[in-house]
């Protein structure tokens, strides 16, 4: 049971979707005017992760390694049709919310992500429990991101006054501007932190500006720079030490040849 | 060491124009159509351009500060900043809203992208639509002492006769800095005058503007539309103005004619087929992203490389 609570941490912390592998950014700037769309839109791509999960590593020895993503995909459409009539049946201010954002569920890459990489490789149970952290991470991504922005861009939390009536919100916030505003301000912060995310490899794995001068600025540029002259002075160091061990390899080479040289021409005399 | 005995590398000729006296000359020009506004919208006008200049000047200087770079406040280009955000902001902006847009031009769109040179858009244009996307009610309230009344640009749209004269004078509704057409002007032959603008970019720009308005205006061969159209609105100000920024216009001679051109289509769309009556910023803050673009298509053959094949021979 251990490897299943290891699956959750791995989602919702270790490598969670939206903060830490950043994907399925579409649906992270698309749907994320408010808490409550946020999350809406997280639980609803978790449901449809765990069925697709647990279909796929039941399937796993079935689907031809040729064809697996077209399946993956009739898989998640399907899962993802069968969410959509329940919303649209069952929670219709939700459906209207999320509008065309729900079918675009099926081209999410977290759902084909983690059927590549985890579902057609493993166990159900394990799998479903993959799905299930890494629903879940999203949907606290998705939720984090629709509270600020209908904070400070309706004065609302969960569509409860929050803010008093006289803060005039910035409406800037709840249309696409200020998704790109808050995520951009979201990486800025992981990146000043340190914190793991796919634009912050952590060092030695690789710098975070591919040591291209022109990415990067500020005290992160001095970091970088600080990395960067390390690994050219290792590289110097150890050209350094190549060159002279062929030198000295000549020089030994050389000596002999000559002693050689001498002995044969000794033998001469 | 004397001058005579000191040896150093060239240039040994150096040009005067320097980022200082370019900016310090806009800022200069600004001042006459400024001076208007205060004269046209009262004490809260000033106190809105007050608050402006400063807070661009104090957040430069805050950033440049805390992130231990060089302090380039005393360059002006925070001060022209901060002065053409108060100008395209209504007399009735609240201070809170001149220091929200003033924080968001200079840190956001200026700093964060690498300072002075290195914004992809003008920062005062970006605040504005930034305040006006955010504050639309606020931005678009032009009530000056309780007397409210629409732009000549809406009654324009609205179909309704506007007094060009006033326009061309100023004493018109609109943003601080924009009523004044002949203010404006008079700035702008200083520019002229001065060198620090070339013709190429706001005669392009209000070239291709007119001759869009003639033809899709639908008032045929109206001049007092025209006229009205030209002087309406922050044409002026940002033909003269924010078009010609350095940093976010083309640097080609016939790029900044494309440049121009695109500017006057785009502003005609904005405002003729457009829902609001005003198009000129978001013409600009779009051009702006096209600049690079321009650009590339306009690089101009050097001396001695035959054009049609442009390889050197």
């Amino acid at each position: 049971m251990n490897k299943c609570v290891e699956r959750l941490y791995n989602g919702i912390i270790r490598e969670n979707p939206t903060f830490v592998l950043m994907l399925g950014m579409c649906p992270t700037l698309a749907v994320t005017v408010s808490g409550m769309n946020g999350l809406g839109m997280g639980l609803t791509t978790t449901a449809v992760l765990v069925l697709s999960n647990a279909m796929i590593s039941l399937l796993r020895k079935v689907i031809p390694d040729k064809v697996r993503i077209p399946a993956f995909i009739v898989v998640v459409a399907s899962f993802v049709t069968i969410v959509q009539f329940l919303l649209e049946a069952y929670i219709p201010a939700l459906n209207d919310a999320l509008g065309l954002y729900i079918p675009l569920i099926v081209v999410n890459c977290i759902i084909l992500g983690r059927a590549e990489s985890y579902a057609s490789k493993n166990g159900v149970i394990l799998s479903i429990f993959d799905g299930l952290g890494m629903g879940l991470g999203f949907t606290i991504g998705l939720t984090a991101i629709g509270i600020v922005r209908e904070i400070i861009g309706s004065g609302k939390l969960f569509g409860f006054g929050l803010l008093p009536a006289s803060y005039e919100p910035a409406t800037i916030f709840v249309l696409a501007p200020g998704a790109f505003f808050v995520l951009a301000l979201l990486t800025a912060l992981q990146n000043v932190f340190k914190a793991p995310s796919a634009t912050n490899v952590p060092a030695g794995e690789g710098i975070a500006c591919g040591g291209n001068c022109g990415n990067c600025s500020g005290t992160a540029c001095a970091a970088n720079h600080g990395i960067l002259e390390a690994e050219r002075a290792a590289k110097k160091a150890e050209a350094l030490k190549k060159a002279k061990a062929a030198a000295e390899a000549k020089a030994k080479a050389a000596a002999e040849a000559k002693a050689a040289k001498e002995a044969a021409e000794g033998k001469e005399e | 060491m004397s001058n005579l005995l000191n040896v150093s590398a060239s240039p040994h000729v150096r040009s005067q124009v320097t980022t200082r006296t370019i900016m310090r000359d806009v800022a200069i020009a600004l001042l006459p159509a400024a001076a208007f506004g205060v004269f046209n919208f009262g004490m809260k006008a000033l106190i809105t351009i007050v608050t402006c200049v400063a807070a661009s000047v104090l957040s430069e200087y805050i950033y440049e500060k805390l992130l231990g770079k060089p302090i380039t406040t005393s360059d002006y280009s925070a001060v022209v900043t901060g002065l053409l955000l108060a100008m395209n902001l209504p007399s009735s902006a609240p201070v809170w809203m001149s220091l929200i847009g003033s924080v968001f031009a200079i840190i956001v769109v200026k700093q964060l992208f690498g300072g002075l040179g290195q914004n992809f858009m003008n920062p005062a244009l970006a605040a504005r639509c930034f305040l006006l996307i955010s504050f639309t009610g606020r931005m678009t309230d032009f009530a000056v002492d309780g007397m409210t009344g629409p732009t000549p640009l809406a009654a324009l749209k609205a179909g309704e006769s506007v007094d060009v004269a006033k326009m061309f004078l100023g004493t018109t509704q609109g943003t601080i800095g924009e009523t004044s057409a002949v203010f404006l002007l008079i700035g702008a032959a200083y520019l002229f005058v001065r060198k620090v603008i070339s013709f190429r970019i706001p005669c392009a720009y209000l070239a291709a503007f007119a001759v869009f308005a003639l033809i899709f205006g639908g008032r045929g061969f109206d001049m007092n539309y025209l006229a009205a159209q030209l002087f309406g609105g922050g044409l002026m100000l940002g033909a003269f103005f924010m078009a010609t920024d350095y940093v976010t216009s083309p640097i080609t001679p016939m790029g900044q004619i494309v440049f121009g051109v695109v500017l006057g289509i785009l502003t005609g769309i904005f405002r003729i087929f457009g829902g609001s009556a005003e198009g000129v910023s978001y013409a600009i803050i779009f051009s702006n992203l096209l600049v690079p673009l321009i650009e590339k298509v306009t690089i101009p053959t050097p001396f001695g490389i035959r054009k049609e094949t442009g390889h050197a021979k």
